[in-house]
């Protein structure tokens, strides 16, 4: 018997490491903090891809004129004020005394010479253009003062100018790509200086002591890419790492309990929604009459059509049973505290009843068939998050069939038109134009609206507050008419908002992190507790 | 033999042709890599330029033509992710997938062959039975559980091991290698073994059967009734004679640990080759998936000639010329 004897005892030291507190060492501070992101960053050049784990980083070595603190608020960066002393020319004051990692002062011809390359990244899958093609001239006042003019009044240039990082003339004149990736023009002003740098495996930075605003904790940070959620979550476990982002929702519930660790929670920026065809007038390519036989009229152009189904779903039940508590019900792109939020108009309550008569109103007392469509590995539980609301459609009438597909299919045949009722996310910045611009307003190639917009929904109403909100400085008055547009919006149910994703890291209990509304995950932010 | 290689060499030629043609067409049908690749909020313009910078805006044969001429003067293409020579990524990637193959197979080897030698000779008893047992364990199940598994006892809950990465290198024929270095070494082991389980298994039943056949032959009877001692019997008489097959298999298994450690490279956070795929195939890098791909062909096309080849050598029935 003594194998039996050997499992017993295998187990008992099993349960005890599981509860007891971790090893003593673990508890004090080291000067090296090793870290693991979910998401592999594919480039140290902060101009070649408009990606999340890219910009963190970026952020790590580099600064921007303007940065942005955890709720996503502009902050002095290298530029200490802003100020439109014309509707269309903003007069940025740059820092004095910036340096970069070798030395070279930071100027205002270098934010010159960003502006400059950024349009001009060879080969970028995404890049930062978007951001400069409002600048119609810059001028340089005097080595610390930049006069920017732009194509008629543009009060979203602050906001453009969180996303730009600013390198060096002399440095960066002429590198590649390549030349960020080796390391040899990681050179920023940023609080991080690069050291090392493996491809999708992980990057060393050490403490840029020079740095002119607060001294990050750590000295050196070992930064890790582990894409796999349940080896982050035991690479955090073991001690390997102390700090990891993306806590996959499964483990939430055992992590919370873990004596040994701390976790940071804050309402994100990124909006899980509902989009509907709009597109068709006669029949939508996924409903069908509750027989099965083709319906020649789209019911989702019927107002109450959409508001009967955004009224089935539950949205708590969603968040907290399919989520694990990890989002928050909403009726609009943002949470309180954004600028633009609109106030007083809480999350749809569940009304099966209600649902039922407006569909019944609409015509379609037997209700209909429908095929909702949506990505399987894109967002947290998106596969079963659809599954849930087919059940809450079926419930009212609404018979649902379920599709769950790959993102890399299913991008592309939404962005098409392909579906009638879909799935899908938006993660904004901070201001209301940006999602109305990009998933409301009617698609016009010329002035770049409606890129997102892929049900087609069209209102010329939203179309000209938005249009009047885009060349409002004053922030007040612009903030008013994205809150009457975002409210106009949600009422006519172009798309049915459902919850806010919850960003959450989770770390060992001696450290402290100031969580990110954008999701970035940055090692300045993180200290010892 | 010359004209038997040409041929050999030109059929190769044109696997690898039409390798990379499903591999384009394929990855045109999937999707779209812009759509995947580009930043949510940009607008139309920035799409068109990133499908031009891309060169996506041409039609699909041009694109691959574009592909033929530049891989006939050794460009592969860049990847679309990383922009960097799509070769010279998955060539860095390589020695870390080679040392982490080249671990599994001899774990496999190490202890796959003692085990099934006794199992072999001892096919009654006790010990016989929960190895062949565990075999079956070995052979059925999933990979990423046992690595998951692996991590959960002996890095979360033992702490004896790190759980995931490649730790420490050392620099070694100008490439960095991980096993040069304690470090390193301890984190290879894990990924090394999830890796191996299967092969384990296999080689166990192979060395096995194939004691238990030889054991019956003639030649085995005849060095025991000469008196030899047990252990010389099957040291040198038995045991010579079971690795022929047992080293086919293992060279064989070889090709396929190097193309296929996706499943463990993931889980472990390995940053080898099967990892860069999967990410790859995850963004339609298409660049990174045809260069992958055409490499691996050109992997197993080698390997074959080289067994076949070797065949030919050792067995004189084997002849290359005659016709198949």
């Amino acid at each position: 018997m003594a194998w039996t004897r050997s499992i017993f005892a295998l187990l008992g030291a099993l349960s005890v490491a599981a509860t007891a507190p971790g090893p003593a060492a673990a508890q004090t501070a080291a000067p090296t903090l090793n870290m693991a992101v979910g998401a592999p960053v594919t480039s140290l050049d902060p101009h070649f891809h408009q990606l999340s784990p890219n910009n963190a980083v970026a952020a790590m070595i580099f600064d921007r004129l303007i940065n942005t603190d955890g709720q996503a608020r502009m902050q002095p960066g290298l530029a200490e004020s802003w100020t439109a002393i014309a509707p269309d020319v903003w007069e940025f004051k740059l820092r004095r005394g910036v340096r970069f990692h070798n030395g070279n002062e930071f100027t205002a011809e270098d934010v010159v010479f960003t502006f400059q390359r950024v349009p001009n990244v060879p080969n970028s899958p995404s890049s930062f253009a978007a951001f400069v093609r409002p600048i119609r001239n810059v001028e340089v006042v005097d080595s610390h003062t930049l006069r920017i003019t732009t194509n008629g009044p543009y009060p979203l240039l602050p906001q453009d100018m969180t996303n730009l990082y600013i390198l060096d003339r002399e440095t960066h004149q002429g590198v590649t790509t390549e030349d960020f990736n080796a390391g040899r023009a990681a050179i920023g002003t940023g609080p991080y200086r690069m050291v090392s740098h493996r491809m999708g495996d992980r990057i060393e930075f050490e403490r840029n002591e020079q740095y002119f605003g607060e001294r990050p904790a750590f000295a050196r940070v070992n930064y890790r890419m582990i894409t796999n959620d349940s080896a982050r979550t035991a690479a955090l476990l073991a001690g390997d790492v102390e700090f990891i982002d993306q806590v996959p929702t499964a483990d939430l519930a055992r992590l919370r309990q873990d004596q040994r660790l701390a976790m940071s929670e804050v309402t994100g920026l990124r909006l899980i929604y509902l989009a509907f065809d709009h597109h068709r007038d006669d029949a939508s390519p996924f409903v069908t009459d509750a027989e099965g036989r083709p319906i020649p009229r789209n019911p989702l152009r019927d107002l109450r059509v959409r508001r009967a189904l955004s009224m089935a779903i539950d949205r708590q039940a969603i968040v907290d049973r399919v989520m694990e508590g990890a989002g928050t019900p909403s009726a609009q792109f943002f949470p309180p505290g954004i600028f633009s939020f609109i106030p007083d108009f809480p999350a749809q309550r569940p009304d099966a009843e209600g649902a039922r008569r407006l569909l019944a109103e609409a015509g379609f007392p037997q209700g209909f068939r429908i095929t909702l469509h949506g990505p399987n590995d894109r967002y947290p539980n998106d596969g079963r998050v659809i599954q849930a609301i087919g059940q809450m459609w079926t419930r009212i009438g609404v018979r649902t069939a379920v599709e769950a597909q790959p993102w890399t299919t299913f991008v592309a045949r939404a962005g098409r038109g392909e579906f009638s009722a879909f799935l899908i996310g938006w993660g904004s910045n901070p201001e209301g134009s940006h999602p109305l611009r990009n998933l409301i307003a009617t698609q016009d190639r010329e002035r770049g609206w409606g890129a997102s917009n892929r049900g087609r929904y069209s209102n010329r109403a939203i179309d000209a507050q938005l249009e009047q909100a885009l060349r409002e400085i004053d922030d007040a008055r612009r903030e008013q008419l994205l809150i009457a547009a975002q409210r106009a919006a949600f009422e006519d149910v172009a798309i049915v908002p459902l919850y806010i994703q919850t960003n959450i890291w989770a770390m060992r209990r001696n450290l402290q992190h100031a969580s990110r509304a954008d999701e970035l995950t940055r090692a300045q932010d993180i200290r010892p507790r | 033999m010359t004209v038997y290689l040409l041929r050999r060499i030109s059929q190769s030629f044109l696997v690898l042709v039409a390798m990379s043609m499903i591999v384009f067409v394929g990855v045109y049908a999937v999707g779209d890599p812009v759509e995947i690749l580009i930043s949510p909020d940009a607008d139309q313009m920035e799409r068109e330029r990133a499908i031009q910078a891309l060169g996506l805006d041409l039609p699909l044969w041009e694109q691959y033509g574009v592909f033929v001429w530049r891989a006939l003067h050794g460009d592969l293409g860049r990847s679309f992710v990383y922009n960097e020579p799509a070769l010279q990524l998955i060539l860095q990637k390589m020695p870390a997938t080679l040392e982490l193959a080249f671990g599994s197979m001899f774990i496999s080897v190490l202890i796959g062959l003692p085990l099934g030698m006794y199992a072999g000779l001892k096919p009654d008893s006790a010990g016989s039975k929960v190895i062949m047992a565990g075999s079956i364990l070995g052979f059925s199940l999933p990979t990423f559980w046992v690595g998951l598994m692996l991590i959960m006892v002996f890095a979360v809950q033992l702490g004896w091991l790190p759980s995931t990465g490649r730790g420490e290198t050392a620099h070694f024929l100008g490439l960095q290698w991980s096993f040069l270095t304690a470090n390193g070494l301890s984190h290879l082991v894990m990924p090394a073994i999830n890796l191996a389980l299967f092969k384990i298994s296999l080689v166990i039943r192979l060395t096995r059967s194939g004691v238990r056949e030889t054991m019956l032959m003639d030649y085995v009877k005849f060095a025991r009734a000469k008196g030899l001692s047990p252990a010389r019997v099957t040291f040198v008489h038995v045991f010579k004679n079971i690795l022929i097959p047992v080293v086919t298999v293992v060279g064989l298994e070889l090709g396929s640990t190097i193309a296929f450690s996706v499943v463990t490279e993931s889980v472990f956070a390995w940053p080898g080759m099967g990892k860069l795929i999967i990410d790859s195939i995850n963004v339609l890098d298409r660049p990174v998936i045809v260069a992958y791909l055409m490499i691996i062909v050109l992997m197993f096309i080698t390997i074959n000639l080289i067994v076949d080849l070797l065949y030919s050598a050792l067995d004189p029935r084997v002849r290359l010329e005659g016709k198949a």
